[in-house]
């Protein structure tokens, strides 16, 4: 049975950045992926920001990062559209199926070993270690390693092998439709562009992200637990719009996005949890990319000292915990209740919002230079109309 | 009761993976594997699937 210091079981934007930098701290790192392939399908609208760029230190290549976003449209109930723009470059929507390929290409040039149509059928415990055993395109392997990270999305079953349970509960998930359509017209294709009403997508909303000229994602997220399926929500906007309605499909996908919240603990003895099996999303919009790739990072850093220290303890590990809260985690907790105050809006309010808050208004509110009570009394002014909205507001800046 | 997956409608995203509070659910690659002995019916894969493709059914317990 072969021994690695570390596995990685999932290989996505997480699993493939923990392989490159424990590769880099010259660990003996294996990334086990259950897919034929590293990539597809896609379960994300390929969005990344600048800052992910720098935090990540990642380079745009034109391989992958395949149309730059200069601004966003949101687009309200009743149709009134505010749009964000500065002239600068504010991302990238990404070719994810080629950026993974990329991401394990860097990953095995460092040392890391990849594996693909690897299946982990049981991880448990044994002498301090953790034997996995592997179905490898229909043979049967064991491995043995000092400690896993499993990285394998929403649907991780590993973590929950070895007694860390990341099953989400219902309120806490979207669920989540997209076509990568073609032949579509009528928004601006350096900008991004969100939907929101509940009729048109029930806490949640629709985007449209363009890839290529006339391609883009056009895709939904809603609240898990309405009546309808997104697809059926998502079919009946791109009916309601013409330009998107003359459009062919040349892509579907589907995902579930852990939007509610992420795990408390996210290490167990042998053990540490990042990205979507983690719960590792944004709140507020549900993009995910950046942040699974910092914590596949953050793990891996926790991972070396661990390996140094022969230590893989809950206790040890739980360095990772506390690490990411103070990088990441923490300003997450914050944006979780923003979510929570959106959740509670209505149409009218969205479109009162829409109508009456001006850019300006949102960059001083988004401002370091105003203080709280500058900031209260601008929102209070702009409020004053709509005094149920002015006390949500108010009850979740408390 | 159980659940039956239809995999004509599936795109096998394993987000009633993520959902299901007993580990009944299983993804292989382009294929849902549902453990109905251990399902218990909570029909939490069934409102969470963004194609509609889970269905709670009687009769597959056995």
């Amino acid at each position: 049975m072969e021994h690695f210091d570390v596995i990685v079981v999932g290989l996505g934007p997480a699993g493939l950045t923990a392989c490159k930098t424990l590769a880099e701290k010259k660990l003996k790192v294996l990334g086990l992926d259950r897919k034929q392939e590293i990539g597809p399908p896609k379960r994300c609208a390929e969005g990344l920001g600048m800052a992910w760029f720098k935090r990540l230190n990642l380079k745009p290549n034109k391989e992958w990062a395949v149309q730059k976003v200069f601004g966003a449209t949101l687009y309200s109930p009743n149709g009134k559209t505010v749009e964000l723009k500065s002239g600068k470059l504010q991302g990238f929507v990404l070719e994810r199926k080629i950026f993974e390929k990329h991401l394990a290409i860097e990953a095995a040039k460092k040392g890391a070993k990849i594996i693909v149509k690897s299946d982990v059928i049981e991880a448990k415990r044994e002498n301090g270690l953790v034997v996995l055993k592997v179905n490898q395109g229909g043979e049967q392997k064991e491995f043995s390693c000092n400690l896993v990270i499993a990285s394998d999305g929403i649907d991780s079953l590993v973590a929950r092998q070895l007694g860390l349970n990341t099953a989400n509960k219902l309120v806490d998930v979207d669920s989540g439709y997209q076509y990568e359509m073609t032949n579509i017209s009528g928004c601006n294709e350096k900008h991004i562009h969100f939907f929101f009403g509940t009729d048109i997508a029930p806490r949640g909303y629709v985007w449209v992200f363009f890839k290529r000229p006339h391609t883009a994602n056009v895709g939904i997220g809603i609240g898990g637990t309405q009546k309808e399926t997104a697809k059926f929500y998502l079919d009946k906007f791109i009916a309601s719009k013409p330009g998107l309605a003359k459009g062919s499909v040349i892509e579907v996908n589907a995902g579930v996005i852990p939007v509610g919240g992420f795990l408390d603990n996210m290490v167990k003895d042998n053990l540490m949890v990042a990205g979507d099996a983690a719960h590792h999303v944004d709140p507020v919009h549900g993009g995910g990319i950046g942040i699974a790739m910092e914590a596949g990072m953050l793990c891996a850093e926790v991972a070396a000292e661990a390996v140094k220290k022969k230590d893989f303890s809950e206790k040890f590990l739980s360095k990772y915990n506390s690490l990411w809260y103070e990088t990441r985690g923490n300003e997450l907790k914050k944006k979780l209740k923003v979510r929570h105050l959106l959740e509670q809006l209505s149409n009218e309010d969205f479109d009162y919002l829409a109508e009456s808050v001006t850019i300006d208004d949102v960059l001083k509110i988004a401002s370091a230079d105003m203080n709280k009570k500058g900031k209260l009394i601008l929102l209070g002014k702009k409020l004053v109309k709509r005094p149920g909205l002015a006390k949500i507001m108010l009850k979740f800046m408390g | 009761m159980g659940i039956k997956n239809n995999f004509q409608k599936c795109l096998y995203c394993g987000g009633c993976v993520g959902v299901c509070p007993v580990s009944a659910i299983k993804l292989n690659e382009t294929r849902i594997s549902i453990d109905n002995a251990k399902c218990i019916d909570c029909s939490a894969c069934v409102l969470i699937c963004p194609v509609g493709a889970n269905e709670l059914i009687q009769g597959l317990k056995e």
